[in-house]
């Protein structure tokens, strides 16, 4: 995986609240059998009209957000299923950071599987780095993983919270099933438990 | 020392290892796979030469993709679905798992046929790359939705990273009234509680109103827990549950029965167990309610009229605009005004035996106004029983088509979907903009609302069609 650190870039805003995942990748994309390639149709039924043509007024359409790493947005983003194919179309774009007050649960943890980094804040925080994006393609702001801390354009600086057992396999790009293979014989050691009070599983 | 609710009890049931921050490893007993998030975990697996650790529970079928149309036995027109399901195929083969290919009666929508062969057991935690996993907890089973690179976790080491949710109670005191189901139970909860509502919670539902239903009933009231935003929705084991499970093909038997039987009946939340969150509804005051937006928390009585987007706080304003405006529904408009042009009865919220009985009872001796109207059974077998007990002709003669099993028009990755502005009243659980479709709109209901809608042409209180209750003695 793909090592997350610090990232100086710039924002989109998306001030929409329940971004469900059919709107950041609809399902005839979720029919590949592959991880790659879905970052042109990250958001498609927002971003293109009938004809496939850019909707010149989608965020991600407008000169100024086209290279954008950061996505700031509303509550509870990522509701719906359980598709990998979001954070896998999210990343394709080149996003590696969201912000929004709340994320849904299964998205959130998708994230983390796939180097990208969401970071939860209380709404007036959210408001002041939506307003800091709004500003276009100068407002660069700073992710800093290591010091958890984001840095606005004008050099505000808002602090997150990061789980830390995440937040050190994000900084290492470490693979989670390589780290659970380690402890294979606590695993063995309670398969063989479990035989004897539900042998029945 | 407090007590343990019934998601503590499985929790420590299951738990491998728990690091100092709370970081645990949990043991996996089910894992369900289909073919729409399971491609690039087998891919995974393969790449770096890892194997399957427990094939013999994991359980793998098609059902996203696969058309639900009679003689589809000849094969998948749309490549990329073909391509697909031929992939589950093959993976299936060859890492040795339980598979249900589409040709196998059997097959069907995955959390319908997990429950039906008795893969799915109290106290288990099940696992699946599909967020209604939640389904499952009608059992007492700890089951919720993953992405796809924790089903490569799941496949090759048998277990998954956790951190332990919070516990949040959901009780629905009381009992139903008639025309009132599972599914309004369901939707009420989320229209009280919001889609973020259970963010960060697992529920468990509990109550007399949850004690008095199906399991059919309980599995669609947990299939939902997801659209409040609960990692899993929980409903205690009871004779009900016992009664359902008692000789399916993959549960215990014989010694094995008995003593999976007395640990289950040990599963339930001790009386001082502490709640994070407590949610309380009166069973009474639930009414058939219908969806007018784009978000399952976006919920009403079928006697309310839709509402201005100036009712509401906050981002739900715009939110709300947006849904009317997508919609195609001006605000004050009756719910009972609005015209379907489709209805789908089908999913795996209300795909099971219970929902086309209560549809059939509804559209018994009608015919449907709508421009077209389609069941779809959850599996072979729901499919296989309906016609034996004739609720197929009744389907059929009332002018729906009758579907062969998968999740056909619930997500329209397959060829059945909505037209833009097609307006439709669908028993599935999400009524996302574009999720049946592009363009297509979605009103979310009971099976018995949504026939109700079949036979009037619009979106209709189905207890206006109900025959008049004897009065009880
Ligand atoms: S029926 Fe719908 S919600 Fe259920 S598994 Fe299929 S697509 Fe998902």
């Amino acid at each position: 995986m793909e090592k997350f650190t610090t990232l100086h870039g710039i924002a989109a805003p998306l001030p929409l609240i329940n971004v469900d995942t059919d709107m950041i990748i609809p399902k005839q994309f979720l029919k590949t059998i592959k991880r790659e390639g879905l970052g042109v149709n990250l958001f498609d039924e927002m971003r293109y009209d009938d004809d496939g043509n850019e909707i010149p007024g989608f965020v991600l359409n407008q000169p100024a957000y086209r290279d954008a790493e950061i996505l700031i947005a509303g509550d509870n983003f990522g509701c719906g299923s359980s598709r990998e194919h979001a954070p896998w179309a999210i990343k394709d774009f080149g996003i590696r950071c969201i912000v929004a007050p709340s994320f849904a649960d299964i998205f959130y943890n998708n994230c983390f599987k796939n180097g990208i980094l969401p970071i939860a804040l209380p709404q007036e925080q959210v408001d002041k780095l939506m307003a800091d994006a709004e500003k276009g393609a100068n407002a660069r702001m700073t992710v800093d993983l290591e010091r958890q801390e984001i840095t606005t354009s004008e050099g505000e600086v808002i602090a997150f919270e990061v789980d830390a057992f995440r937040k050190h396999c994000l900084m290492e790009g470490l693979d989670d099933i390589g780290l659970t293979m380690e402890k294979s014989a606590a695993i063995d050691s309670y398969e063989s438990r479990a035989a004897q009070s539900r042998p029945w599983v | 020392m407090t007590g343990k609710t019934l998601y503590d009890k499985i929790w420590d049931a299951h738990l491998v290892d728990c690091a100092e921050d709370g970081t645990s490893l949990l043991y996996i007993d089910r894992h369900l796979v289909h073919e729409v998030t399971s491609p690039q975990a087998f891919e995974g697996l393969r790449m770096s030469g890892r194997t399957v650790r427990k094939p013999g529970n994991t359980i793998a079928v098609p059902d996203h993709n696969v058309p639900t149309t009679e003689g589809r036995e000849a094969g998948i027109e749309n490549e990329e679905s073909r391509i697909q399901v031929e992939a589950l195929d093959r993976n299936a083969r060859e890492f040795g798992i339980h598979y249900y290919p589409v040709s196998d009666v059997r097959q069907g929508i995955v959390h319908i046929i997990g429950p039906e062969q008795g893969w799915t057991l109290p106290g288990m935690t099940v696992v699946c790359g599909d967020s209604h996993t939640a389904t499952h907890g009608a059992f007492g089973a700890l089951a919720h939705g993953i992405g796809t690179s924790e089903v490569e976790h799941v496949l090759a080491t048998q277990t998954l990273i956790q951190t332990k949710s919070k516990n949040m109670k959901v009780e629905i005191t009381g009992k139903l009234a008639p025309g009132v189901t599972a599914k309004d139970i369901t939707l009420s909860v989320i229209g009280h509680t919001g889609t973020a509502g259970g963010t960060g919670y697992v529920i468990e539902y509990c109550g007399e109103a949850i004690r008095a239903l199906s399991m059919e009933g309980r599995m669609t009231v947990c299939n939902m827990a997801i659209e409040g935003g609960a990692r899993a929705g929980l409903i205690a084991p009871d004779e009900t549950t016992f009664a359902y499970v008692r000789g399916r093909p993959h549960a215990p038997k014989g010694a094995q029965w008995e003593a999976a039987l007395a640990w289950w009946k040990t599963l339930q939340s001790d009386e001082d167990a502490h709640w994070d969150k407590v949610v309380t509804l009166k069973g009474e005051d639930i009414a058939p309610v219908v969806t007018w937006g784009t978000s399952p928390e976006d919920v009403l009585p079928i006697t309310a009229n839709v509402p201005d987007p100036s009712d509401f706080t906050g981002g739900k304003v715009g939110a709300a605009r947006r849904s009317l405006d997508y919609m195609g529904l001006e605000p004050g408009q009756k719910l009972s005004d609005i015209e379907i042009d489709t209805v789908f009865i089908g999913s795996c919220t209300n795909g099971r035996i219970e929902d086309l009985r209560a549809a059939a009872r509804i559209l018994e001796g009608k015919k449907i106004k709508v421009k077209r109207a389609m069941v779809v059974p959850g599996s072979g077998l729901v499919r296989a029983q309906a016609e034996e007990e004739g609720l197929a002709d009744i389907f059929r003669q009332a002018g729906f088509e009758w579907r062969m099993a998968g999740c056909s028009m619930c997500l329209a990755m397959n060829p059945d979907q909505l037209a833009p502005g097609e307006r439709c009243a669908a028993t599935s659980n999400r009524n996302f903009e574009g999720r049946q479709g592009r363009g297509g709109r979605t009103h979310l209901m009971s099976p018995a609302m949504a026939a109700a809608a079949a036979v009037t042409g619009h979106l209709t209180d189905v207890r206006e069609l109900m025959q008049p209750q004897a009065e009880p003695a």
